[in-house]
């Protein structure tokens, strides 16, 4: 019987779907079979960011109507055959579909993969209910940004009050000098306002906006500082104890252009 | 640059970020309304005042909810700055 986790933040824009992708990505690599679920009906990304949006012919609406089986509407990954896509659907809205038939899908999945992993929608009505329906642990992402730090804590106190206890937080686009400067909120200061236990810390990095423009996901990609990010909270989330990066040594093959040019 | 520095715009803003999150998460997270804290703090000041001449234009009073460090379970408490100017005689002792 697989794992549910549902990537959640409350604000939008944060980096669910880029955390979606990474992380399914990053434990196909690691081996281990997995299903990402985008549960944001009527806004469909997460196959765009996989690089997949070519191959969709049912979504998880005709799954949950019946107008297919589960299988069909699942899509191979392009680079791992150990990881398949449910995509949304582009045309309905978060009503097309209960927390009810979200939960039976997802229970469905988890006995077909190791992991499910689901992508839920900004906000905190339908679209939420349905996104946490089923998962067995949540994964809250924020930036280092005030309002996004709020929306944070909100969906926090609603994750507990839906019994999805300890969830974990991975803070997303932190620009390491400005935290240098005083001007962004450090690590500590995001534990201290949360009161979650982190999973891991991803770096603000242009390989991201490359990688969604190419479709690959950058965990992919050797030397991406955000790709080892996200590798490492892939073995986190496998049980792993890994130490946090430190991004004042890591430097991105963009930043060190980018420095050579302002000499 | 120096020179706002000395003058006293001293307070990084990633600390005017820290603090207003926390006053207004225990404001989302608690229903704590800006009138409950200045009762609050009216009420402390006479407590204390009993005992000790409060400054009262230098109390600070705020109601937050942390973790001391990334082991340990989080707790919201209120925590008061009171500075005084002097104990008051005829307590008993």
């Amino acid at each position: 019987m697989g794992e549910a986790i549902v990537i959640t933040s409350g604000k939008g824009g944060v980096g669910k779907t880029t955390t979606t992708a990474n992380i399914g990505t990053g434990i196909a690599m690691a081996g281990k079979s997995i299903a990402i679920v985008d549960a944001d009906l009527g806004l469909r990304n997460l196959d765009v960011v996989m690089g997949l949006e070519n191959r969709i012919v049912y979504d998880i609406v005709d799954v949950v109507e019946g107008n297919c089986k589960l299988k069909q509407g699942l899509i191979r990954d392009k680079r791992f055959d150990n990881l398949y896509l449910l995509p949304a659907a582009q045309t309905k809205d978060k009503t097309a579909v209960s927390p009810e038939q979200m939960k039976k899908l997802i229970e469905d999945l988890k006995e077909m993969y190791d992991y499910v992993i689901i992508d839920c929608p900004a906000g905190i009505e339908q679209g939420f209910q349905n996104a946490i329906s089923g998962a067995d642990r949540a994964i809250v992402v924020t930036t280092p940004e005030v309002s996004a730090v709020r929306d944070a804590d909100r969906i926090i106190g609603l994750l507990e009050a839906n019994e999805l206890n300890n969830p974990k937080l991975i803070v997303n686009r932190i620009k390491q000098d400005m935290v240098n400067r005083g001007d962004m909120m450090n690590i500590e200061d995001m534990i201290e306002i949360l009161a979650i236990d982190l999973i891991g810390v991803v770096p603000d990095d242009e390989s991201i906006v490359v990688s969604t423009n190419r479709g690959e996901p950058a965990v992919l990609e050797e030397n991406s500082t955000a790709g080892k990010a996200y590798r490492n909270i892939v073995k986190r989330i496998m049980g792993e104890d890994i130490p946090l990066l430190d991004l004042n040594q890591e430097e991105g093959l963009f930043d060190k252009i980018r420095k050579f040019f302002k000499r | 640059m120096e020179i706002f520095k000395i003058f006293g715009r001293n307070k990084k803003s990633k600390n005017v970020a820290k603090e207003r999150l926390k006053l207004v998460l225990v404001q989302d997270r608690n229903k704590v309304s800006p009138i409950l804290l200045e009762n609050m703090k009216a009420d402390i000041i006479e407590a204390i005042s009993k005992y000790a001449e409060v400054d009262f234009e230098a109390v600070e009073l705020e109601v937050n909810r942390t973790k001391k460090d990334m082991e340990s379970a989080p707790i919201t408490q209120v925590v008061a700055n009171i500075p005084i100017k002097k104990i008051k005689k005829n307590i008993e002792e």
